[in-house]
């Protein structure tokens, strides 16, 4: 996929990670529904690992718990995601990480929207159409190599 | 709304995963399906409730995303991600495949076939569009291959009565192709949406055409008349539906018997619109006679009318299940 040693990005800016969540009484207690809200999907997007670089995208600012959009009684997600680089060739596969993630862990009753943050991308458009196209996204996670990459991005590791 | 649209079964068909699309038979009394599991199943009434009556599996390595019934009702093609599409023949109440079509580069999309029976086209993200001719002893060669387009091809839909075809894609366009010595050309590029054109389907007289799309609304297209036979011909869109599909609308189904128009959508729902008798046939209006805001648990991929008994309609979605509706118009 990206071929040689040449890394696209070679200096990133590296961001602090937010701490855990705090619990709430009421997050401990069973009987009180818990609607998911963005910290919620923040917490399953964090850790994902950019495909360049043993750092995750909160560590590169890829994500921000700012630009997670969640309602949940509409069942809608929206994200924004930040390529490190505007000409960031890996801006398509990162936010198909975040997609599958995403389909992966919520109920299947969510609306899942993955977006470029608008401005910071040559071809924000494209992606994005890219993105919001599933039956593209389903072909493509039938390619077992490129799912292959894909599940790297989403693997935990480095005991983060 | 007076109008109803009323649920008669729900059939969990493609379990643990999704259904793409179901097709009536040509005599409305069977209904083929197929989804993510690479499956193709056939549904059969017993009694009062549609079951499975054969399951047909082992025909495709990837996702099959559309099925197809020839005109005889003999036939059925399956085209699938894995790049090829299958035909298969009905003996007894089975069927067996008898060829794969290969050829398309990556992902078939749809497969339709003509009127005549001698046709099939398909359709593929390779950008093009082949026209197959299948002759007396089961043999299909391909005759033409079109690349109109400048992206995926999602669909294509036969003319009900002419040797004509049209196809939507990912470049949010609608082409017509017709044949000319021999060779398919795009005779017509329709443009207007601004997303995806997801789906197509063209009235029972053929002389209007319906288009759905992901910028969320159904157009209405028409040919002008034109010069007849020579040059291009001239489609105009003569309605745009906006306003009632909260997502992505997958699919548009023109029933013949009735005129009523189904849509299929992404906000999970189902909606069936009328068209109003008193409008001008140059500027027809269509208004919402029916909608189940929850027809499906996820995204409507698809909707059929029954090609004998007016007012069934079937829906699919990404949940795996069918359902099958009943529209009653008001009298």
């Amino acid at each position: 996929m990206s071929g040689g040693t040449q890394l696209e990005n070679a200096n990133p800016m590296v961001f602090q990670r937010s701490g855990d969540r705090l619990l709430t009484a009421n997050d401990e207690d069973e009987d009180v529904h818990d609607p998911i809200d963005h910290r919620e999907i923040f917490d399953l997007i964090r850790s994902i690992s950019d495909p360049e670089h043993p750092l995750s995208l909160e560590e590169l600012n890829v994500v921000e718990q700012v630009r997670v959009k969640v309602n949940d009684a509409e069942s809608m997600v929206g994200i924004e995601f930040t390529p490190t680089i505007p000409h960031c060739s890996m801006a398509t596969l990162i936010g198909l990480s975040i997609k599958v993630k995403l389909l992966r862990s919520l109920p299947d009753r969510f609306k899942i929207d993955v977006h470029i943050t608008p401005g910071t991308h040559a071809s924000e458009e494209a992606v994005n159409k890219q993105l919001a196209d599933k039956e593209r996204v389903a072909a493509a996670l039938e390619n077992s190599s490129l799912l292959e990459v894909v599940n790297q991005c989403l693997t935990p590791n480095r005991g983060i | 709304m007076k109008e109803d649209l009323a649920l008669v079964q729900t059939l969990n068909a493609h379990p643990d995963s999704r259904c793409w699309f179901v097709s009536w038979s040509p005599t409305g009394t069977l209904l083929a399906s197929c989804g993510g599991d690479k499956a193709i199943r056939i549904w059969g009434l017993e009694g009062d409730s549609w079951v499975c009556k054969s399951v047909l599996q082992d025909g495709h390595q990837r996702t099959v995303r559309r099925v197809a019934w020839s005109p005889c009702g003999n036939y059925l093609a399956s085209a699938s991600f894995d790049a090829t599409t299958c035909i298969w023949k009905k003996k007894n109440n089975e069927f067996e495949s008898l060829t794969v079509l290969e050829g398309h580069e990556n992902e078939v999309k749809s497969v339709a076939w003509a009127p005549s029976g001698n046709l099939l086209a398909t359709c593929s993200r390779d950008k093009s569009v082949w026209v197959w001719e299948v002759d007396e002893e089961d043999e299909y060669e391909c005759v033409t291959v079109v690349n109109s387009h400048t992206q995926d091809v999602k669909h294509i839909v036969w003319h009900p009565t002419q040797e004509l075809l049209a196809s939507a894609s990912y470049d949010n366009n609608v082409c017509i192709y017709k044949e000319e010595d021999d060779d398919w050309e795009c005779r017509a590029t329709l443009q207007g949406h601004t997303s995806t054109v997801w789906s197509l389907d063209f009235d029972a007289t053929g002389q209007r055409l319906a288009s759905c799309s992901d910028d969320r609304t159904v157009k209405i297209w028409k040919e002008s008349p034109n010069e007849s036979g020579q040059g291009d011909l001239s489609w105009k869109c003569v309605c745009t539906l906006s306003g009632y599909h909260g997502r992505t609308v997958y699919d548009v189904a023109w029933c013949r018997l009735t005129g009523a128009l189904a849509t299929a959508c992404g906000d999970d729902a189902v909606r069936v619109f009328k068209e109003d008798e008193s409008a001008d046939p140059d500027q027809p209006v269509f208004s919402l006679a029916a909608q189940v805001t929850k027809a499906h648990s996820q995204d409507v991929n698809c909707v059929a009318w029954n090609p004998k008994e007016a007012g069934l309609l079937a829906s699919c979605s990404d949940d795996g299940e069918i359902s099958i509706w009943r529209f009653k118009p008001e009298d």
